[in-house]
C-alpha cells in the first residue's frame, strides 16, 4: 500500500515562492490501477516523481507498505519494488536494448524468449531491436516503448508510468493498452499511470484529477469521467469576459 | 616464462588464455617469448637491423587469426619496435595486437610500436589493438605507449581497426595514417580512457585517394580526474569518395579535452562529414539507471562501460 500524507513541494521562482504541490494526501491500496490526470502544469509528474524519489518533497510523508520511505534514495526505493517509466526517457550511447533489459531485470542473463516477451508487449520485435543501441538512431516512440519494456522487466510491485502514450503511434498504443489491461488483470502490481487518454482512463479502478497542485477530484471512472468532460467543455475565461462586456 | 602477471596482461589486451591457435608472436620485455608461423602466415624477425617482425600472409588466406601481443613486466624497459604486415590479395584475416605493461618499479616503462600494413587488392582485415597499464601499489614508474599505425589499402580492400586504451597509460601519443586506393574502405574505432594525471594525444589522417573509397572514424573517449586528451582526426578526400568523422567524449572531474576533427576536400566529388561532441554524463541518464536499482556509482560505471564498449 502506498500512502502519501500531506505532500507539499514549494520552489523559489523569480516572482516569489511557488507551491507545485499543496498538501496532497492519497492512499493507494495494493494491486489497484490508478490514473493521474489533469491539466498540464497541475503537478501530476511532480507527484509521481515524489513517489520515486526523483523529487524530494518540502513537506509531508510517503509510506510504502507501512515503511516511511520519504528520505530513501531512488536506488533504495527501486530495490523496494518501485519503478518509474519516464515521459522522456534518456538515450545511452553504447548501451543496447538487451543491456537495458538486463539491468532492469537485475540479472546477468535473460533469455531471448523473455526479452522477446517484454518487447512484444510494447509492440517491438526482439530480432530487430535487442542488439540496437538506445541512442539517437531510435525514434522517440521507439525509445518510449523500450522504456516501458524495462519497467515490465523489473516485475516491480509498484509501477509508475508518466504519459506512456506520449509519442507512440496509434497501432502501438492499442497494443500498450492491452498490456496495461493484462497487467491489471494479473493483479501482481499496483499501477499509477499519468495519462490523458480515454482508453487508459477507462481501464483504471480510480481516477485522480490533479490541478493547481491539489487533488481536484477522485473516484471511479463513472464518477470522475463526466467531470473531466465538463471541464474540457468549459470556455476560455478571457473570451467569456469579453462576451459579458458586450 | 609466462608468469601469472603476464597471463593476466595477455587476457586483458588480447583475450588470450593459454597459447593461441595459429600464427602468433609473443614479445616480452623486448625479447621474443614465443613464435609460431603457419602454412599461410609467416612471422619472421626483421632483416634490416631494426627491432621487430615481418608478418607475411599468403594471398587468398581466409578465416585465419594472428596474435602479436607485447607485454612488459620489468620496470624501466624502453623499446622501439617495427612490425610490417604484408597481407596478400583476396585475404580475409584477423590480426590481434595489443600491449600491456605491469610496472613494478619507479622507472618509466615505454613501448613505441610502428605497425605498417600493406594490404593487397580485395583483402579484408580486422585489426585490433588494446593498450593497458598497471603498477604495483606505491610504485611511481610511468607507463608510456606511443603506437603508430600506417596502412596502405589496395584497391577494393578493407580494414576494420579497433584501437582501445583500456586504462593505466600515463602518456600516449598515437599516430594513425591510412592511404586508401579506389573502392577500398576503412573503419577506425577508437576508444580511450584517461584518468589521474594522464595525457593522451591522437592524430589520425585518412587519405581517400581513389574513386569510391570510404573512410569512417568513430572516436569515443572518457577523460577523468585531471587527465588531458587531444584528438585531431583528419579526413582528406582526393577523389570521388565518402568520409565521416565522429568524435564523442565524456568529460569528468577536472579533465580537459580538445577535439579537432577536420575534413579536407581536394575533389568536387568528395563527400565529407565531421561531427564532435564533448559533455559530462547527463543527469537524466544517471537517474534512469538509479530507478532500475543501481547506485549512482554503479550507474556512472555502467554508462562509461557502455560508451567505451
Amino acid at each position: 500500500m502506498l500512502e502519501l500524507q500531506h505532500i507539499s513541494y514549494r520552489v523559489s521562482a523569480p516572482e516569489g515562492e511557488m507551491d507545485i504541490l499543496k498538501d496532497v494526501s492519497i492512499t493507494i491500496p495494493d494491486h489497484r490501477m490508478v490514473v493521474f490526470t489533469g491539466p498540464n502544469g497541475g503537478g501530476k509528474t511532480t507527484l509521481a516523481k515524489v513517489i520515486m524519489g526523483l523529487v524530494q518533497p518540502t513537506g509531508g510523508k510517503i509510506l510504502y507498505n507501512g515503511e516511511d520511505i520519504t528520505h530513501l534514495s531512488i536506488t533504495e526505493r527501486a530495490k523496494k519494488g518501485v519503478s518509474y517509466g519516464f515521459q522522456q526517457p534518456p538515450r545511452f550511447k553504447g548501451i543496447t536494448v538487451h543491456d537495458l533489459l538486463l539491468l532492469a531485470a537485475g540479472t546477468e542473463k535473460l533469455s531471448k524468449e523473455r526479452c522477446c516477451a517484454y518487447l512484444t508487449k510494447v509492440g517491438l520485435c526482439a530480432n530487430d531491436y535487442l542488439e540496437r543501441e538506445v541512442d539517437v538512431s531510435l525514434s522517440g516512440g521507439e525509445v518510449k516503448r523500450i522504456e516501458i519494456a524495462t519497467i515490465l522487466a523489473r516485475h516491480s510491485e509498484l509501477m509508475i508510468f508518466d504519459e506512456p502514450e506520449a509519442g507512440i503511434d496509434l497501432w502501438s498504443f492499442a497494443r500498450l493498452t492491452e498490456t496495461f489491461e493484462q497487467l491489471h488483470q494479473e493483479g501482481q502490481a499496483t499501477m499509477i499511470i499519468i495519462s490523458h487518454q480515454e482508453r487508459i482512463i477507462r481501464l483504471a479502478d480510480e481516477i485522480v484529477v490533479i490541478a493547481n497542485g491539489e487533488i481536484a477530484h477522485r473516484g471511479s471512472t463513472e464518477q470522475v469521467f463526466p467531470l473531466i468532460l465538463a471541464d474540457t467543455l468549459g470556455s476560455c475565461p478571457v473570451i467569456e469576459r469579453k462576451e459579458t462586456v458586450r | 616464462m609466462i608468469t601469472d602477471i603476464d597471463a593476466k596482461l595477455l587476457e586483458k589486451i588480447a583475450d588470450l588464455t593459454g597459447q593461441p591457435v595459429g600464427a602468433f608472436n609473443l614479445r616480452k620485455d623486448s625479447g621474443c617469448e614465443a613464435r609460431q608461423s603457419t602454412e599461410h602466415i609467416d612471422i619472421s624477425p626483421r632483416t634490416d637491423g631494426k627491432s621487430g617482425i615481418d608478418i607475411r600472409i599468403k594471398p587468398g588466406t581466409k578465416g585465419e587469426k594472428c596474435y602479436i601481443p607485447v607485454i612488459i613486466s620489468k620496470s624501466g624497459v624502453s623499446e622501439l619496435v617495427y612490425n610490417d604486415f604484408y597481407v596478400g590479395e583476396d585475404c580475409d584475416v584477423e590480426i590481434v595486437a595489443g600491449c600491456g605493461i605491469h610496472n613494478s618499479g619507479c622507472d618509466e616503462s615505454r613501448h613505441d610500436g610502428v605497425h605498417t600494413f600493406h594490404i593487397g587488392k580485395n583483402a579484408r582485415v580486422r585489426y585490433s589493438e588494446k593498450h593497458y597499464g598497471e603498477k604495483d601499489a606505491g610504485q611511481t614508474g610511468g607507463n608510456v605507449m606511443n603506437p603508430k599505425t600506417v596502412v596502405y589499402l589496395g584497391e577494393n580492400a578493407s580494414m576494420q581497426m579497433e584501437t582501445i586504451q583500456i586504462r593505466g597509460i600515463d602518456s600516449t601519443k598515437r599516430e594513425t595514417d591510412f592511404f586508401c586506393e579506389a573502392g577500398s574502405e576503412v573503419v577506425v574505432t577508437e576508444r580511450l580512457l584517461t584518468h589521474g594525471q594522464q595525457t593522451a594525444e591522437s592524430d589520425m589522417s585518412i587519405q581517400l585517394n581513389g574513386d569510391d573509397a570510404k573512410g569512417r572514424v568513430i572516436s569515443r573517449s572518457v577523460a577523468q580526474d585531471q587527465s588531458r586528451q587531444v584528438f585531431r582526426p583528419v579526413m582528406v578526400g582526393n577523389a570521388k569518395c565518402f568520409g565521416h568523422v565522429q568524435c564523442d567524449s565524456i568529460i569528468m572531474g577536472e579533465a580537459k579535452i580538445e577535439s579537432v576533427p577536420a575534413i579536407t576536400a581536394n575533389s568536387t566529388e568528395a563527400q565529407l562529414i565531421h561531427e564532435a561532441a564533448i559533455g559530462k554524463i547527463a543527469g537524466d541518464q544517471l537517474l534512469k539507471l538509479e530507478t532500475l536499482g543501481l547506485t549512482e556509482e554503479e550507474a556512472e560505471d555502467t554508462i562509461l562501460k557502455g560508451f567505451l564498449a
